[in-house]
């Protein structure tokens, strides 16, 4: 059923609010072209195209939980493409662009919306890197410009950008069409799509292991619900990564940390924009329900736990409270912790492996949800294809042999 | 007065002290002690907010923490404003003045309230399916509106002023909840000798003991009981008791997040104390007596002013001394309704009947209901209310009977489905929960801390259950925290038994109308069915599709409705379909309190050089680098930064500078093997440089990408002096750490950090022998005696230096090591020994021109983390016959040796006035339009006074291969023609450093 | 904020410690390009028993090897730098211990 204000009109005056369900819960076949492991926004977006582009229908995502449960419903959901290398900014500006029109892609409102991601500078150094990234974004066709500090205090009502504070403001870099989406939607989104297309969606259906035949080949997953055979397996696992190409008997360029995020109680709207400050680790847009949303920094060691100290959210809320004074009174109400998975250059991993018949799509780190569009579409292409789609050939494996990383990293402090 | 609804007598508030009180800007009066919720149910006001997304009328619901409802808004002046505080925990103070909030313009009449006619559109998930036709609307029209409706209260819009601590503390057994359990608990473990922390999130001890009217704990009524113990545990040295204190988070290793409200209740709150304080408490051992939460039932117009839980009923009226209304309806699964009708009863109200969900209600409290002649309905649903902001009356149906109701006028409406323990702090903990399935309750099941639960969070809900529970669980933690036992004690108690009962999602026979779930966010029971129906299958989608569980109570009492009404819906046991996490904080927590002291000048630490203050005082301009201040440039009247840069940059070049260099990382690398050590931690030979010279240093991360660089001197055959970039520092010295401890561990070295010991006063200059000669005692400075890159030891102004020969800028140059404490005082003698001879102070603007002219790198502005010795024109810093050092290996990677890398170049653009932007990007193709094949970027760019023009640093795709070639800088307005020149701008062979 | 039991000094804060990536990856005297690449970046990750190294940097100053449970956060044990990696026998007992 077409989602549609008339229909919903319908629905209310005849009492039937509730649709159809949005997506099938079916049984698990014994066979599929493709296996997406791992049914977050990013695998389910990699079926949907798979489905949609490339005619491969006979698609399972599976998940050990429930859907959209990992990193996707978990973000803070910025989304921007102002990043420094060419390879990087080509990836995230694909996907950048697909939000523009995902809502109408899908039929379900993923309230993608451009409020404008400021990025701030507090000294010196900051500016450099800031102005540098303009420079090679515009030349990228990557919208990105310099404010002043009084520049972004106009565009951030509620930013302090007094010259007392401990790290005075010395400007900032706006991407205007950068903004937010409704993480959650994104997912159920792309259920609702890739399954109308016939892709089956497994939830509670946890990988237990990778089967391999003689010549190494990848050809089945054993789940929690049985053994499933594919033609291919598209592992896109988030933090969970490591684990699943550990059944593949592969080691990745992987640690998995914990990444805390919070939300304030619900105010009134007081907080037009997206402000992140890397350098004091604070990022801030307001959802629209009225909360302050928080991202807080990972913790500093490996973890499975998706909890962690309260020190980390301490360090962000005192930036905060720096930034925005008048949010000192204000008051958390739910702090949450995701699985990021971090490669050395912070860049992520999208491609082939060593395993035939086995792809992987993971390191995306802190900022894999701005992505999700473009990450699914291009792994999508690598999947059916069987050669990496052009914009994700930089971001293989193989980088990590040849020693041409793509530090996001080294070039930003912090990528997010 | 205060107030028609004030019983003549009795509660815990002290009526000898009315307190004037404003709501809405209407003056109202209650005492001391009661809440802002009491009080103005005191004076009949129910009717408090409006909901978040229908904005219904609503009332007070609750009593305590989990009011979902009765959210207001407290200015305090001065930009003390505090949105969606709960009116149940707000203790009444004077001159309190608290805002309804999410209505405009007026409680009473709320035009958004007209989204309650529409709600049948505003089903759960509307959003995500609709506002998209068409496209271009999203923007300009849905979007703005969807926002618009955000929220509840308003948030503040000036500074806070109040301040925040935090305390640390360490405990053999920390009590969470001083309700019964608690206490005994507390006595318990009191009694060990161990030490003790107790606290509850109430303004005073006691939890549900401050309610009991007819218990009597030890011969004493309960309350006062509770009292008396609060007030000896208390007197004991290693006891603390925090009242108003909520233990809201659980973090590893039995680290315990509490927050402390100090001041928000005091008519005038002490200067000298913070406003709220977080303790994080190390507790060997816990005890969680966190109590129960009572849940509302879901029926039709269960939301209306009015209608409340039944417990809170009571409790206002035994422990505030409020009559919530006058005639009641009391629909109930369980004791708890029926101890509410009878402290009606007491406070003056008459009971229309009690509607009971059991077919044979049986036990001591009702037969007192029964005795005390209130009408019993066995076997009945609360079917629905009327009532616009307030209920006006009530309908029955018999369960299983006809659909014929019977309307009770009441304005009141109490329900209770039963308690459900609070097991949030358990389960935060990591501990497993189990579903009871004769409590209907999920209960602590195995830990996984080192923590205990007691009393009605553990399912116990009798009184002496509860008191008996909790001393043995204080035994037992102060036990297991190695404090040895109490002896025994038993709670003589007297009081009723509560029997069992309770009831899970919708009422029966629910059926059209609008039965709410969760109050503040307006979910309904249909909402939830509708939701998965939709294939929402998980209890987290169905939370997140319909949001219930999610407003500022998360779901105290409405989770357990929710949970059973979806699986009833799945047609599934409660324990398959499962709880949502719980999350901290178990209330919501003040960002201040998080936050702490760190704020203005000590958000971060500050870190100053020796000469700090004289820089001060000479009108620097400083610039954060790392946690440093740095002096960027020392403008005289009239000047800017560049004017000021350039005549900083000419005095070096034609006299003498001096530049404060003791933020630079100083390591002091002592042993026998301290020149291998070296060898394998920097690319150069370090073996033969000779005592008393200098050499560069380079240093490689693994990867084989410059990490940092630096001076190091050798002082002796086993001790050199190494000097790091100032950000650098820290990493280099654990990087060091690192090998030697784990890789390299056959090498005798020792590492200190001596960044802090020495001020660092680089003298520049042609001058600058003659200026520093006449303070220097013990170092011949002739240039045979101490050559360029060569170190002495002696003194300066009587001061013990290690002089270094080395520059920084192409000139003569010294740098001046003295101990930090006489760093101020060289640097005052050196600046008028120079007076003479022009000596300037210069700051790192100048100093970074000075090394741009000739070309040397700075770490992090020429490298990125992504460039290599090679990329940098420093391939001579390597020592070719070395097997290996750090990153060595990783030089010959396929990428690193491949061409088409960046190298380091110098730019001088055709206009010789034009000042390239640092990080703006080089292009071959003057034509070339967006998106562009860029080949690389400027990384340092500044006017040169002594060439009179820009220079220009660069990282260039095989830069080196295109000297004296044409690139050009795209700007957003135009293309600026640059040449590639080698990397050295000034003085190419290096003939000035010898002045 | 973990608790961590520093072989050198006792239990102390995770404030007064630096992370130091995963134990007992030895640097290789040769590699191949793959190999090196193995050393340089690739990590077992593991969800379970994990043997990390931290460093006491606020405190004692030594690098040593800490066994934790990386889905509980337990600390299981920790042992000085250089001492022999427990046997995965042990290991195995300490994972259920742990869980």
């Amino acid at each position: 059923m077409k989602f549609s204000l008339l229909s919903l009109a319908r629905n209310a005056v005849s009492g039937q609010t509730a649709g159809p369900a949005q997506w099938r819960s079916p049984q698990p076949r014994a066979v599929y072209d493709v296996v997406i492991v791992g049914a977050g926004g990013h695998g389910l977006a990699t079926a949907y195209y798979l489905a949609k582009e490339h005619g491969i229908r006979n698609v399972a995502v599976l998940d050990r939980g429930w859907l959209g449960g990992g990193n996707t419903g978990r973000n803070t959901t910025i989304i921007r493409s102002n990043y420094l290398w060419d390879e990087s900014a080509r990836l995230y500006d694909h996907a950048h662009r697909m939000w523009e029109t995902l809502a109408q892609e899908l039929n379900y409102n993923v309230m993608f919306s451009p409020r404008g991601v400021m990025m701030l500078a507090h000294n010196v150094h900051d500016e450099q890197v800031v102005r540098r990234h303009i420079h090679a974004n515009r030349g990228n066709g990557v919208e990105n410009e310099w404010l002043s500090p009084e520049q972004a205090k106009a565009f951030c009502p509620p930013l302090n950008i007094s010259s007392d504070m401990r790290y005075p403001i010395l400007g900032a870099a706006l991407q205007r069409r950068g903004g937010t989406a409704r993480h959650d939607a994104v997912a159920w989104g792309y259920a609702r799509a890739a399954s109308a297309m016939g892709v089956d969606i497994l939830q509670n259906c946890e990988v237990q292991a990778i089967d391999r035949d003689a010549t190494g080949r990848a050809i089945a997953v054993e789940t929690s619900r049985g053994r499933i055979a594919a033609g291919k397996i598209g592992v896109v696992a988030a933090g969970h990564t490591s684990v699943v190409m550990a059944m593949a008997g592969l080691r990745m360029p992987l640690e998995s940390y914990p990444l805390q995020a919070l939300v304030s109680e619900p105010v009134k709207p007081c907080f037009p924009c997206v402000v992140m400050s890397n350098t004091i680790h604070a990022y801030l847009s307001q959802s629209y329900k009225g909360e302050l949303v928080i991202g807080a920094g990972t913790d500093a060691y490996v973890s499975y736990s998706q909890a962690g100290g309260l020190h980390i959210s301490a360090h962000t809320l005192d930036a905060i409270c720096e930034l925005f004074p008048m949010f000192r009174r204000m008051r958390m109400l739910r702090n949450w912790g995701g699985i990021v998975d971090v490669t050395p250059d912070r860049s992520p991993v999208i491609g082939l492996t060593p395993v035939p018949g086995l792809f992987v799509n993971c390191g995306w780190g802190t900022g894999g949800f701005k992505a999700t569009p473009g990450s699914g579409h291009v792994f999508a292409h690598t999947i059916a294809t069987g050669t990496p789609h052009p914009i994700a050939a930089p971001f293989s494996l193989e980088r990590f042999r040849t020693g041409r990383l793509i530090d996001e990293a080294a070039a930003a402090a912090v990528a997010h | 007065m205060s107030g028609a609804f004030r019983t003549a007598s009795g509660g815990r508030i002290d009526r000898t002290q009315p307190i004037l009180f404003g709501f809405d800007g209407r003056a109202m009066t209650g005492f001391r002690g009661d809440t802002l919720a009491s009080a103005l149910l005191a004076n009949g006001v129910h009717l408090v907010g409006r909901s978040f997304k229908y904005h219904r009328p609503r009332g007070i619901v609750a009593a305590g923490s989990e009011e979902p409802n009765a959210l207001v808004t407290v200015d305090r002046g001065g930009g003390r404003l505090t949105p969606n505080l709960r009116a149940t925990q707000l203790e009444l103070r004077r001159d309190l003045k608290a805002t309804s909030q999410n209505r405009f313009p007026s409680l009473d009449f709320d035009i958004g309230a007209v989204n309650n006619l529409f709600s049948p559109l505003f089903s759960a998930g509307f959003y995500y399916k609709t506002f998209m036709w068409p496209a271009s609307f999203w923007k300009h029209v849905y979007e703005p509106l969807i926002r618009s409706a955000a929220g509840l209260g308003r948030a503040p819009t000036e500074p806070d002023p109040d301040r925040y601590l935090h305390r640390y503390a360490h405990c053999d057994v920390l009590v969470i909840g001083a309700g019964p359990a608690g206490l005994a608990a507390a006595l318990a473990a009191a009694e060990t000798g161990a030490r003790v922390i107790l606290c509850d999130e109430q303004s005073e001890p006691g939890g549900s003991l401050l309610a009991e009217t007819e218990a009597r704990i030890e011969g004493r009524p309960a309350a006062e009981w509770a009292a008396g113990v609060a007030r000896a545990l208390a007197g004991q040295d290693r006891v603390t008791v925090l009242p108003r204190t909520t233990a809201f988070g659980w973090f590893p290793d039995n680290l315990i997040g509490l927050a402390e409200r100090v001041t928000d209740h005091q008519d005038r709150p002490d200067p000298r104390l913070p406003r709220e304080r977080l303790w994080q408490v190390r507790a060997r051992e816990v005890v969680i007596a966190a109590g129960a939460i009572e849940r509302p039932l879901v029926f039709p117009g269960n939301d209306r002013p009015g209608v409340m839980l039944a417990d809170a009923g009571r409790i206002y009226a035994n422990r505030y001394g409020v009559r919530v209304g006058d005639r009641a309806v009391i629909a109930t699964a369980g004791d708890s309704g029926y101890r509410a009708a009878l402290a009606l009863l007491g406070a003056g109200a008459t009971i229309a009947a009690i509607a009971d969900l059991r077919e044979d209600p049986a036990g001591a409290a009702v037969e007192a209901a029964r005795q005390a002649g209130i009408a019993i309905r066995p076997g009945t649903a609360i079917a629905g209310s009327r009532g616009g902001h307030r209920v006006t009356e009530a309908s029955l149906r018999r369960i299983g009977g006809s659909d014929r109701v019977e309307r009770l006028d009441c304005d009141v409406l109490l329900m209770s489905g039963g308690f459900t323990p609070a097991v949030h702090m358990f389960s935060q903990s990591r501990g497993r929960l189990r579903f009871d399935a004769a409590l209907q309750a999920f209960l602590p099941g195995k830990s996984a801390a080192r923590e205990r639960s007691a009393g009605a969070c553990n399912g116990r809900f009798d009184l002496e259950g509860c008191l008996d529970e909790g001393f043995t669980a204080g035994a037992a933690a102060a036990k297991a925290a190695g404090c040895g036992s109490p002896r025994t004690r038993r709670f003589a108690r007297a009081g009723a038994v509560p029997a069992p009962g309770g009831f899970l999602g919708a009422v029966p026979g629910t059926g059209k109308g609008k039965a709410f779930v969760d109050f503040q966010n307006d979910v309904t029971a249909k909402d939830l069915q509708l939701a998965t129906r939709e294939g929402f299958r998980s209890i987290e989608h169905v939370k997140r599709y319909t949001t219930t569980g999610m407003a500022t109570d998360q779901g105290k009492t409405s989770n357990m409705n929710a949970l059973a009404i979806v699986a009833g819906a799945l047609d599934r046991p409660i324990p398959e379909v499962g709880l949502t996490t719980f999350r901290m904080p178990y209330t919501p927590v003040t960002f201040g309190t998080i936050a702490g002291a760190s704020r203005g000048m000590l958000f971060d630490p500050l870190r100053h050089t020796p000469i700090h203050d004289w820089a001060s005082e000479h009108g620097a301009v400083f610039e954060d680098v790392g946690n440093w201040k740095r002096a960027r440039y020392f403008p005289r009247s009239g000047e800017d930064m560049h004017q000021a840069v350039a005549r900083e940059c000419t005095a070096v070049r034609m006299a003498a500078g001096m530049f404060d260099a003791s933020t630079l990382g100083k390591i002091e690398v002592v042993g026998p093997d301290a020149a291998t050590f070296l060898e394998r931690m920097y690319t150069n030979a370090w073996a033969r440089l000779a005592p008393g010279r200098l050499r560069y240093g380079l240093m490689l991360n693994e990867a084989g990408f410059i990490m940092d660089d630096g001076v190091i001197a050798r002082l002796a055959p086993d001790r050199f002096h190494v000097t790091t970039t100032t950000g650098g520092a820290p990493g280099v010295l654990n990087h060091m750490e690192d090998y030697l401890q784990t890789e390299f561990t056959d090498l005798k070295v020792w590492l200190t950090s001596i960044t802090e010991q020495y001020a660092v006063i680089a003298v520049q200059g042609p001058r600058a022998r003659e200026i520093i000669a006449p303070l220097v005692e013990g170092i011949d400075l002739s240039p045979a005696a101490m050559p360029h890159m060569s170190v002495q030891t002696g003194q300066i102004c009587g001061v013990a230096t290690r002089l270094f020969r080395v520059s920084f800028t192409g000139e003569l140059g010294f740098e001046i090591n003295v101990p930090a404490d006489h760093g101020r005082a060289v640097w005052e003698a050196v600046l008028q020994a120079g007076a003479a001879y022009g000596i300037v102070p210069y700051g790192t603007e100048a100093m970074h021109v000075l090394r741009a002219e000739k070309g040397y790198i700075i770490v992090g502005q020429e490298t990125d983390g992504t460039v290599t010795p090679a990329d940098a024109g420093l391939d001579w810093a390597i020592g070719k016959a070395k097997k290996d050092f750090v990153g060595k290996r990783s030089l010959s990677r396929p990428d690193i040796v491949a061409p088409g890398r960046k190298q380091l170049v110098g730019l001088l653009t055709h206009s010789p006035q034009e000042v390239l932007e640092e990080g703006a990007q080089l292009v071959a193709d003057p034509h070339a339009e967006i998106p562009m094949r860029m080949i690389g970027h400027v990384t340092s760019s500044y006017h040169s006074a002594a060439l009179g023009r820009s220079i220009a640093l660069a990282l260039v795709a095989d830069g080196r291969s295109l000297l004296g070639q044409t690139l050009y800088v795209p700007m957003p307005d135009r293309m600026i023609a640059v040449t590639l020149v080698a990397p050295v701008f000034y003085d190419q062979e290096g003939r000035r450093l010898d002045g | 904020m973990l608790l961590i039991p520093c072989p050198h000094c006792g239990a102390r804060p995770e404030n007064e410690f630096r992370n130091a990536g995963e134990a007992h990856i030895a640097r290789p005297a040769e590699a191949d390009d793959a190999a090196w690449a193995d050393y340089l970046y690739m990590r077992t990750n593991p969800k379970g028993v994990f043997i990390e190294r931290w460093r006491h940097i606020h405190g004692c100053g030594r690098f040593f090897n800490c066994v934790r449970h990386t889905v509980t956060d337990r600390i299981i044990a920790t042992y000085k730098a250089g001492d022999p990696r427990p046997s995965l026998d042990v290991l195995r007992a300490w994972s259920e211990h742990a869980r």
